[in-house]
């Protein structure tokens, strides 16, 4: 059976699996060398634990690229060794922050184990990852979960909320804790809110786009088209406020917005987009302690600096990078521990004194290709609704990384977000895996050969030949 | 959908492009301004934790880094704190450093850009970073004896001396008292460590943490003569055997004020109307200076206090250097002579004094004073080495006039002012001053002078401000010529 029938000929994409093994080697070594290389600078020696860390990351990654192979093998090549190099990278920075643990009264290395919860949490991640390719066969099924979805999304975002399980981190209520876990459901719900936006405009794109009055150089879509999906918006931005979490309201506005423009094809959702974030932005700024203060320090920060509350973590952020330098101090021979959250929010300081502008470089240059190949993915993607699937996931990476690395180099005001697979953080790592398991299954799809629409005929033909002659 | 996704793709970039450009930003671009930032920790704590190169005096480390035990990993230490600590200043996790600490921090840490290629290799081989090591100028004897002579002369004395090399600038010894410890300011335990600087109240002036030696400027006194007869010398064409007012009296004009000699008397008690040049400096007589000075102008003076140095920032090695000061705009016949004598408003560090003597020594150049003579990496190599430059293109005096110079000043050493001076078979040429311009505080005693006359190894300026001696005993003869001696002594190994 052939594909090079004339007419349906077209460009066929490769499996890839191979370069995706050699790719997933690699993100190995940075893993586990990464290890070694902690345990050199920090300690002198190399951990004694180096065959057992080293023989589950490669268990785990292997195991999720054998999975890749069997459930997903036209899948892009590229993405999950991106990802393991990040993870694996992260799992190496946290455990450094932990051996940097109780040396000084001064520091905030508190804790000793968060590399251990986060290597169970990543285990977690990648069953969840090959979870969901087996239970996402075709993602095409997630369009019928449109409405669960958005009401499961609200319903996490309210967890919080709820007293009792609901807790209180750093002025944020963004928590629930049920036992020893801790969880943050906005992450998960980050997840479902995509499926929810792409499923609901799919259907609704061409009434969004072409129903409507025009009004000052926008043409408004009708408001029962746009009621559902604003009314949604609203009801998790409003939690969203209410928990003083910036950073995922920021995160979802962007993803409503983009979402909605890439649907209706239409520039103007974007300048409304924009106008509504400039307006909320200088609003909040104006009438909301906590923002007015983050952009207070993010303009003056060196005026702050000992204020509580002031701009203490970011400004000895930027002097851990500063002093990092191009090349880095190495590990074990920076500061870190100097900067409050090293190990989450502002990991990429932490690598940025340690590693270097260089390390930090690669980091963000891996971030932009899992962007790109997330969009790719869904400019090949032959349904409007994996594409749409698709723009949401790579754009919740994209906006994630921009906001959080940008708010740590005082590009941006800070908010609190974590940085994709760097950051330690159980809820964000697991949600993320899951994204990318959702994406590779998108790019399965996208990149899998046109089911041979001729071949019943064919057979159909083979079988009469005979009859034929 | 695509042309929105594929617009949406170069929006991506642009954010990611913009993120790279703020790294390089925040760790390229502006990491100099971050490191150096006053609450900037990181840079003091890796100081910290990191053996910092050593400060040499000759053979021996004046401040070191030890392994230390607690969270730091070194503890910079000062074996001879009180007698080094105006050099070496001091090295603190709160307050920052001073001295050759703070001047040199970048190469005693490590960081300088001279060390590269040892950086390199420590990054290669995986070896921790280590600073380089400073080497002074400073000759460990004469700083003994500057330091033993001062504090002999008792325990909370104000007093400075200074010792410099006169053919190369290189200064051999600086002393200052009352002095401090640095190694209360280093103490890792930041309670103690605070606890010492608010004793030590590094803001007053009259502190233990004041080097004298370069940072404080007083009247010079008599000394200064040695400025005004320069000038004699090379601008009225005077020589030791000119004739010069030697009675008891000189009337100034646009004044009532006449001017006497200290004790009153003829110049020297000799009961001459005429004496030579070289017997008024031998008395150090002010009648005759004051005779000398209304022969030159204003102009003259001050050209040749600037050529010595005065006005000049010249040291480059220790921070803070005070600038010498000779009084600015027309001073008129009767400030004239007052300054003349290093009175008035003429001011001067006793660096500068020391710097006027190795002038004279030096065939009238004056070399630029410099403390670093060495800097070697942590494996001891030659990274930088002590250049001897003039201060000046031009000399600050004639070799001829140098030469009478150094006659004159050996006589006052043989038989003048500056006998506590005098070393059996060495000759010294050396020039007292008492400061007594204001009646309410204690004259200020000075003593400079330089040896061997024929070959001049060593320039030295010894000043006390405040001692417990009598205000009748004070001169630079008795208290400040015999430390003066010893320095020498110890400089030319006798």
């Amino acid at each position: 059976m052939s594909s090079i029938v004339p007419g349906l000929s077209q460009f066929v994409h490769r499996q890839r699996r191979g370069a995706e093994l050699v790719l997933m080697l690699l993100s190995l070594c940075v893993g586990i060398g990464g290890y070694a290389a902690v345990g050199l600078g920090v300690k002198g020696e190399v951990p004694a634990d180096i065959y057992g860390y080293g023989t589950w990351l490669v268990a785990l990654l292997i195991g999720a690229h054998v999975a890749v192979r069997f459930l997903a093998p036209y899948a892009d090549p590229v993405l999950l060794p991106l990802v393991a190099m990040l993870n694996g990278l992260g799992l190496a920075v946290i455990h450094r922050l932990d051996l940097s643990a109780g040396e000084s009264s001064s520091d905030y290395c508190t804790g000793t184990s968060f590399g251990h919860q986060q290597l169970t949490w990543m285990t977690i991640g990648v069953a969840l990852f090959i979870g969901t390719l087996l239970a996402v066969r075709d993602h095409r099924m997630l369009q019928r979960f449109t409405y669960t979805s958005g009401l499961a999304a609200v319903v996490l975002l309210l967890l919080p909320m709820l007293p009792g399980i609901g807790t209180d981190i750093n002025g944020a209520r963004i928590w629930i804790r049920l036992g020893p876990l801790g969880f943050q459901p906005g992450e998960l719900a980050k997840v479902l809110l995509v499926v929810c936006f792409a499923g609901y405009l799919v259907l609704h794109r061409d009434a969004l786009a072409l129903a409507g009055r025009r009004i000052l150089f926008v043409d408004l879509p009708r408001g029962r088209d746009l009621g559902p999906i604003l009314v949604m918006w609203l009801v998790s931005l409003a939690i969203l406020v209410r928990q003083s979490d910036l950073g995922s309201s920021l995160l979802f506005f962007g993803l409503f917005v983009i979402m909605l423009y890439v649907a209706t094809e239409r520039r103007g959702w974007i300048i409304v987009g924009g106008a509504m974030f400039l307006v909320g932005a200088i609003a909040a700024s104006t009438f909301i302690g906590h923002v007015h203060s983050r952009v207070q320090i993010w303009l003056h920060p060196f005026d702050h600096y000992n204020d509580v509350g002031g701009s203490f973590q970011l400004v000895n952020g930027l002097f851990g990078q500063a002093f990092g330098g191009l090349l880095g101090r190495g590990f074990g021979e920076g500061q870190p521990c100097l900067v409050p959250y090293a190990n989450s929010d502002f990991i990429t300081a932490t690598i940025g004194e340690e590693l270097g502008l260089t390390a930090l470089f690669a980091i963000v240059l891996a971030y932009g290709l899992i962007v790109e190949r997330g969009l790719r993915t869904a400019i090949i993607c032959r349904d409007d609704f994996g594409k749409l699937l698709a723009v949401g996931l790579a754009t919740s990476f994209a906006i994630q990384v921009f906001v959080v690395i940008g708010g740590v180099t005082k590009l941006i005001p800070l908010t609190g977000l974590t940085t994709p697979f760097l950051s330690y953080g159980g809820s964000s790592l697991v949600a993320n895996w899951i994204i990318v398991g959702l994406l590779l299954r998108i790019s399965d799809q996208a990149r899998r050969p046109l089911p041979s629409l001729l071949s019943d005929d064919e057979v159909a033909s083979d079988a009469t030949q005979v009859v034929k002659l | 959908m695509n042309r929105p996704i594929r617009t949406l793709t170069i929006g991506c970039l642009i954010l990611f492009v913009a993120l790279l450009l703020n790294i390089t930003y925040v760790q390229f671009v502006k990491a100099d301004d971050y490191n150096d930032n006053a609450d900037n920790r990181r840079v003091f704590q890796a100081t910290f934790s990191r053996p910092r190169g050593a400060i040499l005096a000759g053979k021996q480390a004046i401040a070191k880094s030890v392994p230390s035990k607690d969270q730091y990993e070194w503890q910079r230490t000062y074996p001879k704190p009180f007698e080094y600590a105006p050099i070496t200043g001091y090295l603190s996790y709160q307050f920052g450093q001073s001295g050759i600490e703070s001047s040199q921090n970048d190469i005693l840490s490590g960081e300088d850009d001279r060390l590269f290629t040892n950086r390199l290799i420590d990054l290669v081989t995986n070896t921790e970073p280590k600073g380089g090591n400073v080497e002074l100028t400073i000759n460990p004897k004469v700083q003994d004896a500057a330091y033993n002579g001062l504090t002999a002369l008792g325990s909370d004395v104000q007093g400075a001396a200074v010792a410099i090399e006169p053919s190369t600038g290189r200064i051999l010894a600086m002393a200052s008292t009352p002095s401090y410890d640095p190694n209360g300011l280093a103490s890792h335990d930041l309670n103690k460590a605070a606890d010492a600087w608010k004793r030590l109240d590094p803001n007053d002036p009259n502190g233990r943490m004041q080097n004298r030696a370069t940072r404080t400027t007083l009247p010079p006194g008599s000394t200064f003569k040695l400025v005004t007869a320069s000038a004699a010398l090379e601008d009225l064409k005077m020589t030791p055997d000119s004739l010069v007012n030697g009675t008891n009296r000189l009337d100034v004009p646009q004044t009532d004020k006449d001017m006497h000699n200290e004790d009153g008397t003829t110049c020297g008690n000799l009961g001459e109307a005429k004496v030579s040049f070289t017997t008024a400096l031998d008395w150090s007589c002010n009648v005759s200076f004051g005779d000398v000075a209304l022969r030159l102008t204003d102009a003259q003076l001050r050209t040749q206090a600037e050529k010595f140095g005065f006005g000049q920032r010249y040291l480059t090695d220790l921070s803070g250097q005070a600038v010498s000061s000779f009084p600015s705009g027309t001073l008129g016949p009767a400030f004239r002579v007052q300054t003349a004598i290093g009175q008035y408003d003429v001011r001067a560090t006793p660096l500068q004094m020391a710097m006027v003597s190795a002038g004279i020594a030096n065939g009238g150049t004056v070399m630029k004073p410099y403390l670093v003579d060495r800097v070697t990496s942590s494996s001891l190599d030659v990274v930088d080495q002590g250049n001897p430059t003039p201060i000046d293109d031009q000399p600050a005096i004639s070799s001829k006039t140098a030469a009478q110079l150094t006659q004159m000043m050996e006589s006052v050493v043989d038989h003048g002012t500056g006998t506590p001076a005098k070393i059996p078979g060495v000759a010294v040429a050396g020039k007292t001053g008492t400061a007594q311009s204001d009646p309410n505080r204690p004259p200020y005693a000075w003593f400079t002078a330089f040896a061997p006359a024929e070959n001049p190894k060593i320039a030295v300026a010894v000043m006390v401000q405040k001692s417990g001696t009598a205000r009748n005993d004070i001169a630079g003869g008795a208290l400040c010529a015999p430390i003066a001696k010893s320095m020498i002594e110890a400089a030319i190994g006798q």
